[in-house]
């Protein structure tokens, strides 16, 4: 009987100290952004009463809830705040450090009564000392230890009211006690009690001086307390059941709709209607109950920051854009670390050393932007930095060096595929291995765990301008933006985020599945795709052949592949189930989901399928070096686009051309010398090449002009010729020569004389901002033309 | 005398019974979405009103050849503890109340995989009703069906 009362009140007690550590956490990261906003500001009184106030909260529990050491340190950080607030003390970066030391041991024993009910055995001797050392450091210049007994009468009078004196009074009473500080320490606490009780007393009966500054207070405690109460506190658990309940609702909403317009009866429609309304409301705002502001996490990060740079000497601005960007509260939570590892590998890798920064002619401080938005249904979250950036060549080598990928594999990667081999596991640049990162371990982690909430990772990176990674996450788990495919007659969907491009393959014009060694391939764009058929796969009858059927191009861990479908449907938004224990292992499948119709569909699980068209990436890559060593591609492009410009043939890698346009003339416009027009939001630049080439262009009198618009990195450059000619597959019998300023060389295509481009250094002369990533480039990239070298 | 209630179906022109507290609802069902590559006793995933329900044939479980799925097929819904999961049998049959004592253990010259999935037997008037272990019958993680 006495039993069971007692566990009642355990019970009862337990949902205090869980709402108190609740609250707690909440008010540490308050603490965390206001103390490093102290810095920045240090005479706030405003700031500093806000983390008082947050201190003395946590004090009071803890002292209620008998967690002593937690009490004990809140303690003494209470009273080098309490000076800090009246003004005794000033605030130093030291006094930061150790307010901040003070926070995370708070932290700690949180996380201790959180895990195991109590405070353990944290130690709070170490910062307990340090915080009476920054109270004793304070005055010790102004009083020499003898004397602290007679100065603490002096110190009243000085003071401007007898309320705030007290505390600092007794503070240094206490601190002039001669003895070693394990004996100490039970002494000062109990003094110190007895005079924070007494200054807070005094300060609830503020005295004249102090009242303007108390009212400030009771102002700013009741707008929290209006925040407060027009919140409640609500269990994830539950939202998620709300969140099912009405995914239920919508699709019986589904079926009654379809049941109505069977039927003629007005009435039953117009109900049907407003019962389809409401519930697209409901589930909207079922929704946003689960949505938290990334700020959420991003509070965290300044004191990240802050820390690290701190560390490793380096000066370093956190700029934050977007910070009100919602996705779901669950995402968020996965999301956490990803983000935290970029930032430290951001401050630690990304951003130089103030002297190597002045060098390079940047600012001494560095900047980190972090930036949210959404995106076609997805949150983008963007770390960038100012910082060094990173070298695609170095990379490569690297990649080579830990045997990840051959020589010959890399000279056939793009920039960016080369770039995201950071994310391949044990992989790491750093010249030096510190603590924060460059261990090899990370980057990886990373990915894994942003794909494992049907996410996506890329970075891009210009050398010597700063580095900037991309995640993409979904708005919520529950739904996903799926692309519907049939297989036999199947339905599956698989997770937009994966999709990058589809091709129709219709048997003809070189669209055909080719065989390489037993695995299946596609040329696109000149390169070998692996192929994956989705029919096979799944040990189902081969449902189609190598003729109309299409390939959904899909990215997974880093690498392209391409899933062979018979039929591609559509894009929709879905409603993700969890699929039961019971298919777990077969691996292939992230989960179900309900169609229009009703019916259950399977989601495709694409890292899964990503792995099985590695098996077949040996054979791949042999084709790749038997097609190469055939075709020439090896230092050659496969196929070239031939313009007419006056009387000349100019052949452009049709790899670097992203698309061609016909311009009317007025569409072009000057910008002091140079010639733009404006295409997709964007001002390009334009090279004529007749101009370039010096030769009579008959576009001048016409009244449009064909152009070919190149784009690398969001930049794009609009080359004008006069004409299109045709789109070549091989080049035979190229000869080089050492002709015009950007052009390699000529050769004989469809027994005309053709002059290559060299597309770099025409686009050069239109937009000398490619410069830069010329230099990056040369030897690495697509092309690796020893002549230019001799020339 | 302690009885219980048992909603009973045929498989095979065999009478099986389930606790009719394991039971949730017996509906028809005919659009079963296979799942390649799955358990092979796994029929197939509906959708039971927004939720992704697994349909197990128990024809399968019982070491027969797998049902096809020309018309609809008689789903058990039966609740276990992590899932609700249906149980494809061919007909439903009656809830009956029996005895606990008219109960007899499986006879010795049941062999195969069904004598893993029943708990007893039931004599009823004329014919026998086999009673059915709810969490062996809908256990198919074991690849295909049941592991001997």
């Amino acid at each position: 009987m006495c039993l069971v009362e007692k566990e009642a009140a355990l019970d009862e007690l337990g949902d205090i100290v869980q709402e108190f550590l609740v609250e707690s956490h909440e008010n540490l990261d308050q603490l965390d952004r206001d103390l490093v906003a102290l810095e920045q500001e240090p005479g706030s009184r405003e700031l500093l009463s806000s983390i008082f106030r947050t201190i003395h909260t946590i004090k009071g529990t803890s002292g209620f809830l008998a967690f002593n050491r937690l009490e004990r340190v809140t303690h003494v950080g209470e009273n080098l705040l309490a000076r800090l607030r009246d003004g005794t003390q000033v605030m130093t970066p030291e006094t930061t450090n150790t307010l901040l030391r003070m926070v995370d041991v708070v932290r700690t024993l949180l996380t201790a009564i959180e895990e195991s009910g109590a405070e353990g055995d944290v130690d709070v001797e170490g910062v307990i000392e340090a915080v009476t050392r920054c109270i004793e450091s304070a005055n010790a210049p102004a009083e020499p230890a003898p004397a602290a007994s007679a100065s603490a009468p002096a110190e009243v009078k000085a003071a401007p009211t007898p309320v705030e004196t007290e505390a600092p009074a007794a503070a240094e009473a206490t601190d002039a006690t001669p003895e070693p500080v394990p004996a100490a320490a039970p002494a000062v606490e109990a003094d110190v009690d007895t005079v924070l009780t007494a200054a807070v007393a005094a300060a609830a009966s503020a005295s004249s001086a102090d009242e303007e500054h108390a009212s400030g207070e009771t102002a700013a405690a009741q707008a929290r307390r209006s925040i407060a109460d027009s919140s409640i506190r609500v269990d994830v658990d539950l939202l998620d059941k709300l969140m099912n309940l009405v995914g239920e609702l919508v699709l019986t909403r589904n079926q009654m709709l379809r049941a109505v317009t069977a039927t003629s009866d007005a009435n039953l429609a117009r109900t049907g209607q407003r019962l389809n309304l409401i519930t697209s409301e409901l589930q909207e705002s079922v929704m946003k109950t689960r949505m938290q502001a990334i700020d959420h996490l991003w509070s965290k990060l300044p004191r990240v920051v802050r820390d690290l740079s701190g560390s490793v000497g380096k000066q370093v601005r956190l700029a934050m854009e977007g910070r009100e960007t919602e996705l779901d509260r669950s995402l968020l939570e996965a999301v956490k670390d990803p983000l935290t590892h970029l930032v430290r590998n951001a401050v630690d890798h990304g951003i130089e050393a103030p002297a190597d920064r002045r060098a390079a002619g940047k600012p001494a401080e560095g900047v980190l932007t972090l930036r949210a938005y959404h995106e076609g249904g997805h949150v983008i979250v963007e770390v960038a930095d100012d910082g060094k950036g990173m070298d695609p060549n170095k990379i490569a080598d690297v990649a080579v060096q830990r045997g990840l990928l051959t020589r010959d594999q890399v000279a056939h990667m793009e920039r960016r595929e080369i770039l995201n081999l950071v994310f391949r596991a044990g992989f790491s640049t750093a010249e030096k291995v510190t603590n924060v990162s460059g261990r090899g371990v990370g980057m990886d982690v990373v990915k894994t765990n942003i794909e494992r909430i049907g996410g996506a990772v890329d970075v891009d990176s210009t050398l010597g301008e700063g580095t900037t990674w991309r995640l993409t996450i979904p708005l919520t788990l529950a739904i996903i933006q799926a692309l519907t495919v049939e297989c036999g007659p199947e339905r599956y969907a698989i997770p937009q985020v994966a999709v990058h491009e589809l091709v129709y393959l219709d048997g003809q014009n070189g669209r055909v599945i080719e065989h390489a060694m037993g695995a299946q391939v596609y040329r696109l764009r000149g390169k070998l795709l692996p192929l994956v058929r989705l029919d096979e796969t799944l040990g189902l009858p081969m449902s189609s052949g190598d003729r109309d059927v299409y390939v959904a191009v899909l990215q997974a861990e880093g690498r392209k592949f391409g899933l062979v479908v018979d039929r591609v449907l559509n894009t929709e938004e879905v409603v993700v189930k969890a699929l039961s224990s019971r298919f777990k292992e077969i691996g292939m499948y992230a989960g179900a989901t309900l169609l229009g119709d009703g019916r259950v569909a399977l989601i495709l699980d694409v890292p899964s399928l990503a792995r099985r068209a590695h098996l077949n990436m040996g054979a791949v890559e042999r084709a790749q070096q038997e097609l190469d060593a055939v075709t020439g591609t090896h230092d050659n492009v496969d196929r070239l686009l031939i313009a007419g410009v006056g009387e000349r043939r100019v052949a452009i890698p049709l790899d670097m051309v992203t698309r061609l346009e016909e311009f009317p003339l007025e569409r072009f416009e000057r910008v002091g010398a140079r010639e733009v027009v404006q295409y997709r939001d964007q001002i390009l630049p334009v090279l004529r090449l007749a101009q370039m080439l010096g030769v009579y262009s008959e576009g001048e009198q016409a009244s449009s002009v064909p152009v070919v618009v190149y784009t690398e990195r969001g930049r794009s450059v609009a080359l004008a010729v006069d004409r299109i000619v045709d789109i070549v597959e091989d080049v035979v019998g190229a000869e080089r020569d050492f002709g015009d300023d950007g052009l390699k060389g000529s050769a004989v295509i469809q027994q005309r004389v053709t002059e290559l481009l060299d597309v770099r250094r025409a686009i050069m002369a239109a937009d000398p901002r490619f410069d830069a990533d010329l230099d990056t480039e040369a030897g690495a990239g697509y092309d690796s033309d020893s002549l230019m070298v001799g020339a | 005398m302690a009885s219980r209630q048992y909603a009973t179906f045929e498989v095979a022109d065999q009478l099986f019974g389930l606790d009719v507290a394991k039971v949730q609802e017996v509906l028809s069902f005919h659009e079963y979405t296979p799942v390649p590559l799955g358990p092979r006793s796994i029929g197939g995933l509906f959708n039971l009103r927004g939720q992704v329900i697994a349909a197990v044939d128990l024809r399968v479980q019982l070491g027969l050849a797998a049902r096809d799925f020309d018309g609809p097929a008689m789903n058990v819904i039966v609740r276990t503890e992590e899932e609700s999961v249906s149980l494809l049998v061919d007909r439903i049959g009656e809830v009956v109340e029996l005895d606990d004592d008219t109960v007899e253990p499986p006879p010795d010259t049941l062999t195969g995989p069904s004598r893993e999935l029943i708990t007893g037997a039931f004599k009823l008037d004329g014919r026998l009703m086999l009673a059915l272990d709810t969490n062996r019958a809908v256990q198919t993680t074991t690849g295909n069906g049941i592991d001997e």
